[in-house]
């Protein structure tokens, strides 16, 4: 048997309500009121796909072995990196193993995220792999006042792929490939380019998903009612419900486009609607899961007892669940870089990074992974070669130890005017971690006045700086104080 | 057997510009400033000068690297110069190099001198910082300032001691009222301006709990120390002179930072100064010091180092400050001169400036902020952040103290 062996999702905490956006630039193009209903996901400041990712993958890792991942297939069409594989940064941010492992990255499609799963499952197929880590997300940057800005949100999902303990069987699959550009980045262009909507609509999304679902039922000889859910992603709420009237698909079966709770979050939507399935799915159910990009894939899923088995994780459902509106239209411009506000003399340093540093040290930088003393115990952040504890003092006795998905504590922290931020003021502090070790973090998500000495954080890998000169994404660890908690 | 430091340096000679935001002069007019005052004070000729410390931290943007600006605009007879660097220790190191020098033998007379010219980077605060830590650090250090780092101490403070904050920001108001009233009293302050606690209460916030006026100046200035040996003093003249009682230095090891700590204090200031006074033979520094020169970069800086230095027991500074221990008509006069909350922190000559005041003192001749019979000060650096951090202490007195 082959399929899914855990999930997880990711939507990031900051919700704007679109009617925020329209009170701020109806002005300027009033037909986005037509689609204002409900709110869209926002990606704070200090986030990106890749770091989305992180936050989906550890999600659906959790409780299962990061060590025996054969490949992590990375899926975005908003990739931080054009040529450095993100996957590979990813794979290290989740201390995955490096010897005999393939990673790739998926990317020029929004249906890349389905792509990469039916390579997955193709690579188990082959016996080349066991376990296949298969993680979509997108950050899609648009232009002020577009019909783009109300439908898109930010996400990712994961979903591991493996041959035992399955959840949901893959029982087939099909995939559709055409040149149907509704819309294109070209190459160093910061927006996508758009073609009219009602063309998208109608021989877009319209014709090619029902198309390629059909041709996957003529394949496999099954009726589109056998199944209980169907999957598949539209941002035109009209003609989601009109694809499933063509497919004559009964409605109570169609996933909902989730537009009013996050909006349309590209390569990462299918696999995160398709999760949203599955966190209401029972054993025996059967889900069908198409995407649209250039085509379409269609792959079809059946729930297995295990699923009872699976330990949640925080998945889509506890990441909706977990929101702050982002009341300011203003604040969500500066963090996608939209509009320029000036970060002082001070904002302007920007040091080189080493890449020979960061070789050496990723696992540190990336993977948070510190050092424990064999002698006494002691766990370490930064990683140390000589113990710190004054009654042990062992030198090169360390092993590895992992601090990404330790919880920790507040010993102090503060709240910083001065120091250059996009979303001043800079809030940081020292934490101590649950079983031993310390170090001090910048904090992200949150407001400093909801924090106190004492409160619990988590962690999380986010992006530490932009290096525009060069090109270049730093990435680090943050905690976030756990204030709803 | 270590015998210390105790009476083997004489400090002859002291000098100190004036500091402030300088933007008439840079480094090299700061230095001349500084050494001219200290040469003249010594009573000696330059070419007796045998070696030389040149203290300065932020050197890319102020003299740049090695001791050169210092032989060359000082026009040095071509001797020893060495730079020292260690965070806002730096001048104090410069002054332990001349010290240790002459306690050596190797030199019968040397001098130390810090300068820092700050104010050419076009944005205030001290200079940012991340080019500065090194190839590693930076890669993960959380985007930190100075101010953030020690309002950290605050809230680590408040939530150890159960303290509400707004009771420990009046304790910290009263510190920086008393060094601005102290600082009115000093031509060579850069702030020379009384303020209210109210007044300091409701500035704006820098980094929460710290506000504008917790937080200390950023100026220019330079400062300088000719030493020998008492005898050597002795055979040029000199009468009451002062000399060095203890010197110490200690730097974090990461403790603080990855293994344990409450927060609070600092690890490395009760080490250093308890060490001092060891060295200089004092058993009760509550009662014995006369003055004490602290390093207020903060507010909370200094409320904190009066409990490392063992003068208020672990959680009562708070209640000696707001009793006027501290004050300058209190038992123990801390920031005499202004401290840096009124002289700002041009970082290379912030330990000779704190040492200056204390000499002057010893000499009475601090004019209207003169302390009756001074005879023993204390000096007191604390460079880099609470978590990891290089702490300075002096102690200089009269000689037959």
């Amino acid at each position: 048997m082959i399929g899914i062996k855990s999930y997880g999702g990711y939507i990031p905490r900051y919700r704007l309500n679109r009617m925020v956006i329209v009170q701020n630039m109806a002005w300027y193009l009033p037909v986005i009121m037509a689609v204002a209903q409900g709110e869209k996901s926002v990606a704070n400041w200090d986030e990106d796909s890749l770091s989305m990712g992180v936050a989906a993958a550890y999600d659906c890792m959790s409780g299962g072995d990061r060590k025996a991942l054969d490949a992590v297939y990375f899926a975005s069409t908003t990739l931080p990196f054009a040529d450095r594989q993100n996957a590979s940064v990813l794979a290290t941010a989740l201390n995955a193993p490096e010897e005999g492992v393939d990673n790739a990255d998926f990317t020029g499609s929004i249906k890349a995220g389905t792509t990469a799963a039916i390579a997955a499952i193709e690579a188990i197929e082959s016996g080349s792999k066991d376990n296949v880590l298969v993680v979509a997300s997108d950050l899609r940057r648009t232009k002020m006042a577009t019909m783009y800005e109300m439908f898109l949100g930010d996400g990712a999902a994961a979903l591991l792929f493996g041959k035992d303990d399955i959840i949901a069987e893959c029982k087939g699959y099909y995939s559709h490939s055409c040149d149907f550009v509704d819309h294109y980045k070209g190459y160093g262009k910061e927006f996508d380019y758009t073609w009219e909507e009602r063309w998208v609509r109608d021989e877009g999304y319209g014709k090619i998903i029902p198309e390629a679902i059909s041709a996957f039922l003529g394949k496999t000889g099954m009726q589109i009612n056998d199944f209980d859910k169907v999957i598949y992603p539209c941002y035109f709420k009209g003609t989601h419900a009109g694809i499933a009237r063509k497919l004559g698909l009964d409605p109570s079966k169609v996933q909902d486009n989730m537009h009013e709770v996050c909006g349309d979050t590209g390569t990462a939507h299918p696999l995160v609607m398709f999760i949203a399935a599955l966190e209401e799915a029972k054993p025996g159910d059967k889900l069908l899961l198409a995407s649209f990009g250039q085509g379409c894939d269609v792959l079809y899923f059946e729930v297995t007892d295990k699923i009872k088995d699976l330990k949640a994780p925080q998945g889509i459902k506890g990441s909706l669940a977990r929101r702050v509106e982002l009341d300011s239209y203003q604040k969500f411009c500066k963090w996608r870089d939209l509009i320029v506000a000036d970060l002082g003399i001070r904002g302007e340093a920007n040091p080189n990074t080493a890449l020979t540093t960061l070789w050496r040290k990723r696992k540190m930088l990336l993977g948070l992974v510190g050092s424990r003393c064999k002698k006494c115990g002691t766990p370490h952040f930064p990683p140390s070669q000589v113990c710190i504890n004054p009654d042990c003092g062992a030198v090169e006795e360390m092993e590895e130890y992992e601090f990404s998905e330790k919880t920790g504590k507040i010993l102090m922290y503060t709240g910083d005017m001065l120091a250059a931020s996009v979303d001043p003021p800079a809030i940081y502090g020292m934490i101590s971690f649950d079983g031993g070790g310390r170090t001090m973090l910048d904090f992200t998500d949150c407001k400093l006045e909801q924090i106190k000495v004492g409160m619990g954080v988590r962690l999380s890998f986010r992006r530490k700086y932009r290096d525009d000169m060069r090109g270049f994404t730093g990435y680090f660890w943050k905690a976030i104080p756990q204030v709803e908690e | 057997m270590a015998t210390g430091i105790k009476d083997k340096v004489a400090i002859i000679g002291m000098g100190c510009t004036k500091f402030g935001e300088r933007w008439d002069v840079g480094a090299e007019e700061l230095m001349v400033e500084a050494f001219q005052e200290a040469i003249q004070d010594a009573g000696i000729d330059k070419n007796e000068i045998q070696a030389a410390w040149l203290g300065t931290c932020f050197d890319e943007v102020n003299v740049g690297k090695s001791a050169l600006p210092a032989s060359m605009t000082l026009r040095l007879p071509n001797i020893s110069v060495t730079r020292v660097e260690n965070f806002c220790a730096s001048g104090t190191e410069a002054f332990r190099g001349a010290v240790y020098a002459v306690a050596s033998g190797a030199y019968d007379i040397a001098m130390a001198i810090g300068v820092e010219k700050l104010k050419d980077i076009g944005y205030g605060g001290l200079p940012e910082f991340s080019s500065a830590m090194g190839t590693l650090n930076g890669l993960w250090f959380p985007n930190v300032t100075a101010p953030g780092c020690f309002a950290m101490l605050a809230s680590g403070y408040a939530a150890k001691y159960g303290i509400d904050m707004q009771e420990l920001k009046k304790a910290m108001a009263h510190v920086s009222a008393k060094s601005h009233a102290n600082g009115v009293l000093n031509p060579k302050a850069h702030l020379r301006k009384a303020v209210t606690e109210e007044k300091i209460l409701n500035a704006p916030m820098i980094a929460y709990p710290l506000g504008l006026f917790d937080c200390c100046g950023v100026s220019d200035g330079s400062a300088c120390a000719i030493v020998t040996t008492p005898e050597i003093a002795k055979s040029l003249g000199k009468k009451d002179f002062v000399t060095v009682k203890a010197l110490q230095l200690s730097l974090s090891n990461g403790t603080e930072m990855a293994y344990e700590w409450d927060g609070a204090h600092f690890i490395t200031a009760a080490k250093a100064s308890t060490e001092a006074y060891k060295e200089a033979g004092i058993k009760n520094p509550r009662e014995e010091l006369s003055l004490m020169e602290v390093h207020d970069c903060f507010s909370i800086t200094e409320l904190v180092t009066m409990e490392d230095l063992h003068i208020s027991e672990r959680g009562k500074a708070p209640k000696d400050i707001m009793d006027g221990f501290y004050d300058l008509d209190g038992k123990l006069p801390c920031q005499v001169d202004g401290g840096l909350k009124c002289f700002g922190h041009p970082i290379g000559a912030s330990g000779l400036r704190m040492l200056y005041e204390i000499y002057l003192q010893l000499h009475g001749r601090a004019d209207k902020r003169q302390l009756k019979d001074p005879k023993l000060g204390l000096t007191h650096n604390l460079g880099g952040f609470p978590m990891m951090n290089v702490c300075s202490v002096a102690i200089i007195g009269k000689y037959d103290v």
